[in-house]
């Protein structure tokens, strides 16, 4: 089944907006998520990684558009399609890796896995596995810089598939009416695990959810970095101003199944080809090369530099031990002489 | 010493902690304007302002969820649910947010926090609104579980619960708020995870916790005038149990009986029964008897209610069974 989706137009037009450096950095970003995942879609078949693991690629400009527009201090928050964000965001890919070896080395000390990415030092808050549990959680996070009148802001992303979850609208009432400082983002890839946004409900066009809130909502091309870079700025402003949250729909593909185990049998093959058509990355790459940003052989070097470290990060998972018998009764209480029951 | 109602002691403990520490504030239904469902947070907003006393929409699962986030970035929510019956639109908050994110998140973030409000019977309500969870949640590691039995008790309790690191469940009774007991004008707290021995005895040990322990204390005194010598602790703490002091009282009274008000399949009651079996076999002189709420749900009628609830009489009648007394 075709899914109708249609992009909304480009807001930018082709005078570029943005810097080399910029497109420099969105190349690079997205091909660490990309050659990362690839390489772990790999190991997974090879059953190095176990457990759920969902992929990211055809998205990872929803990612990269957002992160250049945002300040290091903004709080991010996602479901379990987790391992881009804070791989953009400078988490290192040797961390994430060993976590999806379930290694003591792991950011989440293999305690996590796959669902469950954290990185306090970036202010990636997860990696979260209740579909729409994250959205609470994220205006949640957005309260306490609004408490503290830090000026900072949170971004919240969910998959098309949350936005049906009775916590999504909870969320979205309260941070409305508390003006929070919360971007609420819906990665639309047109599939909640393989049901079609269609047959999920008589709403199809999910920015338009925001309206019942008065919650300022758009549709955004998330296949363009720039678009999702400027959607993003614009909401960021308004949760900065004191004016509370955003609604962005971000129009996104999965060219993979939900989890490694869907072969996705219930989208066609010309449906895939049109997004492919449209590759974040490949975009990028073409303006970097029309505009004489870079060379054929500079991005060479930089693909080869992204391929050595994700080739290091595995090498260095593998390496990693096991979190060894006297880590599984810490950290899950703050109070170091809990005690448990061990009968 | 002074008097004051449970739920003064409650408010006390709240706004002492509230003036301490600006990162505590207090969010649930009513509880700002309307001065509270049942008067816990009466005058709280005038003290302490919008910014921190916080009325919601009727949305647990929402402002459960929001309070585990602002917790998470460093803020100390108090959560106040109307009554446990409805933390069940926010169990998932509770269960998969709150009790999960330092495990699955290695250490790195955390939920210091205190979700409290009624449990349990609370008149003729029927059954939707007369549940008890606190086994519910004293079975997922990663929360801690207090259930207070006297005004004394509640606020130190709750004083410990919001400097607590962890997340904390703090459960009241509807019946209880208007219940008077001597608290101390001067700054104290008590800690979580250790029981108290309300009554001490030598025939006979009874457990129970919260609003239960009325009727326990009822039972003994009556048990008293028959020559049978009770002695009560009250766990005060469900999660964790502090089962050193009830082993310690079996050891020296030989017989148990556990009272409590929750339905009796995986309840509290089981757990201490199976600990002590565990754990001072020898020293039981008779089975351990138990006295909870019939396994049904709570209809009603008074008549119904009077058959299924704990009781004075089945209280003293399991202590005689225990005791092989008629």
């Amino acid at each position: 089944m075709a899914i109708t989706k249609q992009m909304p137009e480009t807001k930018v037009n082709s005078d570029l907006k943005f810097s080399k450096e910029t497109y420099l950095r969105w190349y690079e970003m997205m091909q660490l998520m990309r050659k990362f995942e690839e390489k772990a879609g790999q190991l997974y078949g090879q059953q190095k990684i176990k457990g759920f693991c969902h992929l990211y690629i055809g998205q990872e400009a929803c990612a990269a558009g957002a992160i250049t527009a945002l300040t290091k201090d903004d709080k991010w928050i996602t479901a379990y399609r987790d391992h881009a964000h804070p791989l953009g965001l400078g988490t290192s890919p040797n961390a994430v890796m060993a976590e999806l070896f379930a290694k003591s080395t792991g950011c989440s000390k293999g305690k996590g896995g796959s669902m469950h990415i954290f990185d306090k030092e970036v202010n990636f808050v997860g990696g979260h596995g209740i579909v729409g549990a994250q959205v609470p959680l994220g205006a949640g996070l957005a309260f306490a810089e609004k408490y503290n009148k830090t000026g900072n802001l949170c971004i919240c992303y969910m998959g098309d598939g949350a936005v049906r979850q009775g916590a999504f609208h909870e969320a979205l009432n309260m941070a409305m009416l508390w003006k929070l400082p919360v971007i609420f983002v819906i990665e639309n890839n047109g599939y909640a695990m393989g049901t079609s946004v269609k047959r999920t409900s008589n709403v199809t066009e999910l920015y338009k959810l925001g309206s019942a809130y008065d919650m300022p909502s758009e549709p955004v091309n998330a296949m363009r970095c720039e678009d999702v870079h400027e959607a993003v700025a614009r909401a960021a402003e308004r949760a900065r101003a004191g004016e509370g949250p955003s609604l962005l729909e971000f129009r996104t593909y999965r060219y993979k199944g939900h989890s490694m185990s869907d072969p996705a049998k219930y989208r066609t093959k010309d449906e895939l080809e049109t997004y492919r058509n449209q590759d974040p990355i490949e975009v990028v790459r073409q303006t970097i090369l029309e505009n004489n940003f870079a060379t054929e052989q500079d991005l060479e070097q930089i693909d080869a530099r992204i391929k050595e470290q994700v080739l290091e990060s595995v090498e260095f998972a593998e390496k990693s031990p096991y979190p060894t018998a006297d880590e599984l009764y810490k950290d899950i209480y703050a109070q170091q002489d809990y005690p448990y029951i061990q009968d | 010493m002074r008097t004051i109602q449970f739920r003064e002691a409650l408010r006390e403990a709240m706004s002492e902690e509230m003036r301490r520490d600006q990162r505590v504030f207090l969010m649930g239904e009513e509880v700002a304007e309307y001065n509270g469902a049942y008067k816990v947070s009466q005058g709280m907003l005038d003290e302490f302002g919008a910014e921190r006393i916080i009325d919601t929409p009727i949305a647990e699962l929402g402002f459960a969820g929001i309070g585990v986030g602002a917790a998470m970035n460093g803020l100390r929510p108090i959560i106040e649910f109307m009554t446990f019956n409805f933390s069940l639109v926010a169990i998932d908050q509770v269960i998969n947010s709150a009790a999960k994110i330092m495990s699955m998140s290695g250490g790195q973030y955390m939920a210091p926090m205190v979700f409290r409000g009624p449990t349990g019977s609370a008149g003729m309500l029927s059954s939707q609104h007369s549940q008890n969870f606190e086994n519910w949640y004293a079975n997922c590691p990663g929360l801690k579980v207090i259930v207070p039995s006297n005004p004394y008790d509640a606020k130190g309790l709750l004083k410990s619960a919001i400097r607590d690191e962890d997340p904390v469940i703090f459960m009241e009774s509807e019946q209880m708020y208007g219940d008077k007991g001597e608290v101390p004008e001067e700054e104290y707290t008590i800690p979580i995870g250790v029981a108290d021995v309300k009554r001490p005895g030598k025939d006979v040990t009874i457990v129970s916790f919260g609003k239960i322990m009325k009727v326990v204390l009822a039972a003994a005194e009556q048990l008293e005038k028959e020559n049978i010598s009770c002695e009560v602790i009250d766990l005060r703490t469900v999660r964790p149990i502090d089962y050193k002091t009830v082993l310690e009282s079996v050891k020296k009274t030989n017989r148990l009986v556990v009272v409590e008000e929750a339905w009796p399949l995986a309840s509290i009651s089981s757990e201490i029964a199976f600990n002590v079996q565990h754990n001072a076999f020898d020293y039981l002189d008779a089975p351990v008897k138990r006295v909870t709420c019939r396994d049904v749900p709570l209809p009603y009628a008074p008549t119904l209610i009077e058959a299924s609830l704990p009781n004075v009489e089945r209280t003293v009648n399991a202590v005689k069974a225990v005791m092989y007394k008629k």
